[in-house]
């Protein structure tokens, strides 16, 4: 298959050999890049090549099980794209095959409708296969409408009613404070949903517990299913409320593989105080006909949307 | 046996802080949360003891609830605790989707349950929480009689895995255990047999239970009394045998006669060996401002309003 086609072809080896070498050495391949390491550019090229390359991949996953589900958040998950693909193939310390690792680093998606992204990121990273992703919502699947943590493993949370997420991954850290472990906890929100009481009563919390080892996430695409957040109910300003409530917060183009990468260096920098990264993102990112389209929010593809859909993504630009 | 109301008075929420305090040293997982109120939940003296495992997470019942989600994930064993109206109606969709759905093993341990709160009022009395976590598949809904039962409960709910809810009072209620008291989750116990009627009771009724069976007795009635300490899941098999013994049912709880005890026994007669039954209980209504004594005859939960339950299911038993 060509390359930027939507296949399941290995990233080039030089990819592979250049972050094995830097994981052995017990680094973030993210901090060298930044940091300037002795990386070369090219292989900073080939990193964030590859990390287009596995984004486009689950786009095109996204729009397969959606399609076949005919049902199910398109918009929401594609916006989540980069940033599910940052964490799972760069930022998170995981073992695929060992889910239950417990020095994992976490993941909780507070805005469980988005479910399909974080299957496709899991189902590519190894954690069950692929193929599996075509059950999606279907009767007996382990891919249920929104994460079930008892059904499918690398799934950390049982999430989808909305404002909840934060709280469990403030849980989450305050274990790992306890036990001494090294993991970090990201959790990723919607901006809609930062409509949630909930959301900042977590949010008070965790500043008060100065928990240094959770960062947030927030999706902002802009649309919630009403409409647009600023015309439903007003979220904004994000970064001015998260800093009010004693968060370190930075934002950034959430479509933007080597900034978000910078962004979660940043993240691992900041001790003693949660932090948050405001991603601004385009609903339905990527394919053309559901950007910025709110209809988009809760609909599946029908097969010929997803056609082309595949399409555009298999046409899509290295740099899309 | 001596008149039950010449014993020993001890909170049940006194006995669970020193269940805690107890447990904290052997358990090293066990955490604990409270929502601001971790002095008059008792939580506080686990808060003394193991400052760095006790979270008070403030005015903020949601986020008490799915921190402790998220304990229990990463493999703490969590006691949450607030009031049973904050706990179970301010946080419901928490302990629904973040607790009981993805099964957790986070215990839930509410105080100031029932009309016994007293003079804060009835927007304090909790008289549904029993039913709204009876419906949550999986949920472990425990009533203790009494401060041993507490101590014993707390222990069994902590050292069994799965989301359980325990309904502690606010007032001093009778010590009705020793030591020596056997304590199984799901295993109702006969206190007192007698084969003229059954009365199921749980929580501080179980005393003004057995108080009503003393005084029957004297009138020549047999009533057995059970304690259904456990509402959730329930003990079928022993409520059947006792329905079908007695042939007169009286069920007793400081709650809503919907959804609670109540109802639960009137799901198995209903479905098991239908027999007269009457339930004694809060008729839909809420509570009020009064001292817990006051509404408790007020709203008939005491001992004199069981003895009237007992002869109105034996007239229809026709006895």
């Amino acid at each position: 298959m060509a390359a930027g086609g939507c296949n399941h072809l290995q990233l080039s080896d030089s990819w592979r050999a250049s972050t094995k070498s830097v994981r052995n050495a017990g680094m973030l391949l993210s901090e060298v890049l930044i940091q300037g390491g002795n990386i070369l550019p090219e292989a900073q090229d080939e990193l964030i090549k590859g990390l287009r390359q596995r984004a486009r991949q689950i786009r095109c996953d996204l729009v397969r099980m959606l399609a076949a589900a005919g049902s199910g958040h398109s918009g929401g998950s594609l916006s989540a794209v980069e940033v599910v693909t940052a964490l799972y193939w760069q930022v998170l310390r995981i073992r695929p095959e060992d889910p239950s690792w417990p020095d994992r680093d976490r993941f909780v998606l507070s805005k469980g409708h988005a479910a399909p992204v974080l299957y496709a990121a899991l189902a590519e990273r190894g954690y069950f296969p692929v193929e599996e992703l075509l059950t999606l919502r279907k009767l007996g699947s382990r891919l249920q409408g929104h994460p079930d943590v008892r059904k499918l493993p690398g799934v950390e949370a049982s999430t989808g009613s909305l404002g909840q997420g934060l709280s469990v991954g403030l849980g989450m850290a305050l274990a790992g404070r306890l036990d001494r472990r090294p993991y970090r906890v990201y959790v990723l929100l919607g901006d809609g949903e930062c409509e949630e009481g909930q959301v900042w009563e977590a949010a008070m919390a965790a500043a008060h517990y100065r928990t240094g080892n959770l960062t947030v996430i927030i999706d902002n695409n802009g649309l919630q299913i009403d409409g647009p957040v600023t015309s439903v109910l007003s979220p904004l300003p994000l970064p001015e409320k998260w800093r009010a409530f004693g968060w370190a917060v930075t934002e950034v183009d959430g479509h933007d593989l080597p900034a978000l990468l910078q962004a979660f260096d940043w993240s691992v920098g900041i001790t003693g105080q949660p932090t948050a990264i405001v991603a601004h993102t385009v609903k339905g990112k990527g394919v053309s006909f559901m950007e910025n389209q709110v209809d988009w929010h809760g609909k599946a593809p029908s097969a010929d949307q997803a056609t082309c859909a595949l399409t555009e993504l298999q046409q899509g630009g290295e740099n899309r | 046996m001596t008149a039950i109301q010449s014993r020993q008075l001890i909170a049940n929420r006194d006995a669970y802080g020193q269940a805690l305090v107890d447990l904290g040293g052997r358990i090293p997982e066990l955490v604990v949360l409270d929502a601001d109120l971790s002095k008059s939940t008792k939580t506080s003296e686990f808060a003394k003891a193991y400052p760095e495992r006790f979270f008070d997470m403030g005015i903020a019942e949601q986020n008490l609830i799915g921190t402790a989600a998220g304990l229990a994930l990463a493999g703490k064993i969590p006691c949450a605790s607030t009031f049973a109206v904050f706990a179970t109606g301010r946080a419901f969709d928490q302990i629904r989707n973040t607790i009981a759905y993805p099964g957790l093993n986070v215990k839930i341990v509410a105080t100031h349950a029932g009309i016994t709160v007293g003079e804060d009022g009835g927007s304090h009395q909790a008289i549904e929480d029993i039913a709204l976590m009876r419906v949550l598949p999986g949920m472990t809904v425990i009533v203790p009689a009494d401060a041993i039962e507490t101590e014993k409960a707390v222990a069994a709910a902590v050292a069994m895995r799965g989301p359980v809810y325990i309904r502690l009072g606010r007032t001093a209620v009778p010590v009705l255990f020793g030591e020596d008291h056997q304590f199984q989750i799901g295993k109702a116990v006969v206190l007192r047999d007698g084969a003229d009627a059954v009365v199921f009771a749980t929580g501080v009724m179980v005393a003004e239970a057995l108080q009503a069976a003393i005084t029957l007795a004297e009138r020549g009635v047999n009533v057995a009394v059970v304690n259904v300490h456990t509402v959730k899941p329930l003990d079928v098999e022993l409520i059947v045998e006792l329905a079908r013994r007695t042939g007169a049912v009286v069920t007793a709880e400081e709650h809503s006669i919907y959804g609670g005890l109540g109802s639960a026994v009137a799901e198995v007669l209903g479905e098991h060996y239908p027999a007269p039954l009457v339930r004694l209980g809060v008729r839909d209504r809420f509570g009020e401002s009064g001292s817990p004594a006051q509404l408790m005859e007020a709203l008939g939960l005491t001992a004199p309003h069981i003895i009237k339950a007992v002869e109105r299911v034996r007239l229809r038993a026709g006895r």
